[in-house]
């Protein structure tokens, strides 16, 4: 696929195309309708895009996981039978996975780390734009199983042989296979995009070590991603032959290895692990700092524990397999990994502790979330060192102890930070403030809701309950702790609902109001130097970089006396966005119609290979078109060309 | 490309660094393939063995076919570097040539395999065979498709001297699917494999 190298047309969006209709060889108008959010390349664009679609997968998963603890609030449950239940809990975790944790963070890193390193763009934004739209119309396809009467029940981890098709004959596993295939497209494209923009596109001065911490961890966070991804690419690919093509990769009666795909699935769901909780580390790391009125503390060594943590993430893996029977040794070593993997994270929440120390501390909402996760992650931690030790983890497998385990890593580690980020960047993104009064309700709500539901867990885990059961007797001492958990779940549920409540009442009330100045939190990193919202071009000049965290510096120095005083006010410091003679990318059809082609395939190796026909057609049409789209405004006058690169087509397409 | 404007930068442009970035996310890919097929290459089930099956001889030499390939990709890229566009479209067209000819190579041991009772349901043994093998066959595919476009963009006078670095990037990936084959190669055929 052919990228524009930079960011280098109009910026005016009424004449970033020749005027022609929609031809192949034009590129779209901008504007401000419908069409200019379908063909928009504007990485803050995708970012609310993909913050939208993942809040709308939120709700999906959140329906899914209320109707699980409805199910379960007593013994003998009937609100969904055995089935509906399997198919229930693994969208849920399918859902909150891939279709809600890792969208949201790619939404911030893709607001935030053009902002944040000072560039116009990511490297690639047509490729930016085809990430969003193969994730969306991945996760379409997957939610369309239930529309088909036919969702996937084997766990989000789909365990072969159990997922092949002599244990899973209908849909549902394929529907499971393909999605997760095609959003893993979208995550390696995104991954890679944005590690060449990290790595290319610094504003002059910012050196690695002057990036801020989100930057880092999203970095990290990429780097995972394309090395993981392909590996649940062959797991995926060899179920789907396995199930469509009669392939023996695991199935056990031809000699084939049971234990395959939970080797396969684990050394990507291992880094997986770690994708889904880095960008909230990344996030709160902004946001203590700036509510500490303090810098982070011990900044190399929140980047090193970051990257350490990516390094070691990928010798645990095993460490969920320490029942089937991998042998003593294998279980010795990954139990040893396991423990010393605990050692930079927590440098990381000793570090956050650190930055509060003796700072004047401001528990606005943002920093209530963020200090929600500190506090709720290391729960969540201390019981996964608990897994470590493999006697005691043998007891805890397939129990409601490993559900607590991971849900207060998930929800209370990656949700929370989130969630701070929401509160955090709204004024970025939108120009207002969210609500804190509706603010500090949701937190609240969110958080002893979350305690109430996944906290009893640990306690039920341990009396013996098992896990991915649709219903229990009454006599085990199971009843208490399960209606208390549906009640909490209800609880959350709320605290989700205030947030949206807020949403609309901060944009209602922000209406016709100018928006907010400058700068509202009094922050240190590089995206608040740019008005809130952030105008089309982001920085009317690319600043210069001189310190780690060289926003703060521009408003703060210290006097004779070494005290740190302020020096600039904000308005000063601040760009007013009315730069015009900048240029930016033009928009493009062609990322959308190639995403749209993806569905085709998947429900044509389902149900009629022909299917596959227009679906091929629509992807190799729009790689050649995309390749030929003149790369910009042709009365533009700019010297760029345009290449190949990412090995799927090949054209020199330079117009100049 | 601007790397000029920005000091930090890495110093190599956008796209080749995006392309080198996606050949290390392919290693994963072809590692997770070989990985299978080490696992499996003893279990063949009542079908035929790899030992009894293979025919090393003629794979070693559509092998060197392929590597010859990597050969005249660089006699492309520096043809078109001096500014030859004749000579460029020449070693093009050989390249994808002998990558055709690998390619048919591969689709006669398919067949033939097939003729001697290895199907892709055999075994686990067969399954991973032919996943692993196909999927490099469909890469080394994918880069006769760049090629030739390369060839006719070329052909159309679009391919110029000073945006050789397009063929370059092609010509990494060209490289890598070679150098994947020498891993394949070398752990399908030449380690010992098991007979029945």
């Amino acid at each position: 696929m052919t990228q524009t190298v930079e960011p280098q047309v109009e910026s005016t969006s009424e004449d970033q195309t020749k005027h022609q209709p929609l031809g192949v060889y034009t590129r779209p108008k901008g504007g401000n309708g419908w069409r200019d959010w379908v063909t928009t390349v504007d990485h803050k664009k995708i970012g609310v895009l993909y913050g939208a679609a993942a809040l709308f997968f939120f709700l999906i998963g959140g329906i899914e996981a209320l109707l699980i603890r409805l199910q379960l609030a007593t013994p003998n449950g009937t609100v969904l039978g055995a089935d509906m239940y399997n198919q229930m809990f693994t969208m849920h975790g399918v859902t909150m996975v891939f279709l809600v944790i890792m969208p949201l963070a790619a939404a911030f890193a893709n607001y935030l780390l053009p902002l944040q390193i000072g560039a116009r763009d990511v490297a690639f934004p047509r490729l930016n734009a085809l990430s969003f739209w193969v994730f969306l119309a991945g996760g379409l396809f997957l939610n369309t199983a239930w529309l088909f009467g036919d969702a996937p029940d084997g766990g989000w981890f789909g365990y072969a042989p159990n997922t092949g098709i002599v244990f899973s004959p209908g849909n549902g596993m394929d529907f499971y296979a393909i999605g997760l295939q095609i959003t893993g497209i979208a995550s390696l494209v995104s991954a890679m995009n944005l590690i060449v923009t990290v790595l290319n596109m610094r504003a002059p001065g910012m050196t690695l070590f002057k990036m801020p911490v989100f930057t880092w961890m999203i970095l990290v966070v990429q780097f995972l991603l394309v090395f993981a991804v392909p590996v649940i690419t062959v797991a995926l690919f060899l179920l789907l032959f396995d199930r469509n093509f009669g392939s023996n990769f695991f199935n056990p009666v031809m000699g084939a290895d049971p234990l395959l795909w939970q080797h396969l699935f684990w050394i990507f769901g291992h880094p997986e692990v770690y994708i889904l909780i880095l960008p909230s580390f990344g996030i709160i790391s902004e946001v203590i700092p700036t509510f500490s009125r303090k810098p982070i503390f011990g900044y190399p060594f929140m980047v090193f524990s970051g990257i350490a943590i990516g390094f070691m993430g990928w010798g645990v893996w095993a460490h969920h397999m320490f029942v089937s029977g991998i042998g003593p040794i294998s279980v010795a070593a990954f139990s040893l990994s396991t423990m010393f993997i605990a050692v930079p994270t927590g440098v990381k929440i000793l570090n956050w502790m650190a930055t509060m120390w003796g700072g004047k501390l401001l528990f606005n909402t943002p920093m209530l979330f963020a200090t929600g996760v500190v506090s709720m992650f290391t729960v969540g931690g201390l019981s996964g060192v608990t897994h470590a030790v493999a006697p005691a983890d043998t007891q805890q497998t397939d129990t409601y102890y490993i559900v607590a385990h991971f849900h207060y890593v998930i929800f209370g580690g990656a949700l929370l930070g989130i969630f701070a980020g929401f509160y955090f960047w709204w004024p970025k993104v939108f120009g207002h403030m969210l609500g804190e009064k509706l603010g500090k309700l949701n937190f609240w709500l969110m958080l002893i809701g979350f305690n109430l539901t996944f906290g009893p867990m640990h306690i039920l885990g341990l009396q013996g309950m098992s896990r991915r059961i649709h219903t229990y007797s009454p006599g085990f001492g199971f009843e208490l702790w399960n209606m208390v958990e549906t009640i909490g779940s209800f609880i959350i549920g709320l605290g989700v609902l205030f947030f949206l409540i807020n949403i609309y009442v901060s944009a209602k009330k922000a209406k016709g109001q100018p928006p907010i100045g400058p700068d509202p939190w009094d922050a240190r990193s590089l995206e608040w130097i740019t008005p809130n919202p952030t105008p089309i071009h982001n920085f009317d000049e690319v600043p210069n970089i001189e310190e780690l965290d060289d926003f703060w510096h521009r408003k703060y120095g210290k006097d004779e006396n070494g005290k740190i005083v302020r020096i600039a006010s904000a308005e000063e410091v601040c760009q007013d966005g009315s730069a015009t003679d900048t240029h930016l990318p033009s928009p493009s059809y062609w990322p959308l119609v190639l995403a749209l082609g993806f569905p085709f395939i998947g429900y044509g190796l389902i149900y009629s290979l022909w299917l596959c026909v227009p679906g091929g057609i629509m992807i190799l049409m729009s790689i050649y078109a995309w390749a030929f789209e003149p790369p910009d405004d042709p009365e533009g006058n700019h010297g760029d060309h345009h290449e190949d690169t990412t090995g799927e087509v090949a054209e020199e397409v330079s117009v100049d | 490309m601007t790397e000029n404007e920005h000091s930090v930068g890495t110093g190599v442009s956008n796209n080749k660094l995006l392309m080198w970035v996606f050949l290390g996310s392919e290693c994963l890919l072809f590692g997770g393939l070989i990985s299978t097929y080490l696992i499996y290459r003893s279990r063949f089930a009542d079908g035929p063995a790899p030992g009894d099956i293979f025919d090393i001889p003629f794979t070693s030499v559509s092998s060197f076919v392929l590597l010859m390939s990597s050969l005249t990709m660089v006699l492309s890229l520096s043809s078109l570097q001096r500014g030859d566009y004749r000579n460029t479209r020449l070693w093009l067209l050989t390249t994808a040539l002998l990558g055709a000819l690998f390619i048919g190579g591969q689709v006669y041991e398919f067949t033939t395999f097939l003729r001697e009772g290895l199907g892709y349901s055999t075994s686990p043994f067969s399954s991973a065979f032919f996943t692993l093998t196909g999927f490099h066959g469909v890469h080394v595919s994918i880069g006769i498709v760049m090629l030739m476009s390369l060839y006719v963009s070329s052909m159309r006078g679009n391919l110029k001297r000073e945006s050789s670095e397009t063929l370059e990037i092609v010509g990494l990936y060209w490289h890598f699917v070679d150098v994947v084959w020498i891993f394949i190669f070398t752990v399908i055929y030449l380690v010992p494999s098991p007979t029945s």
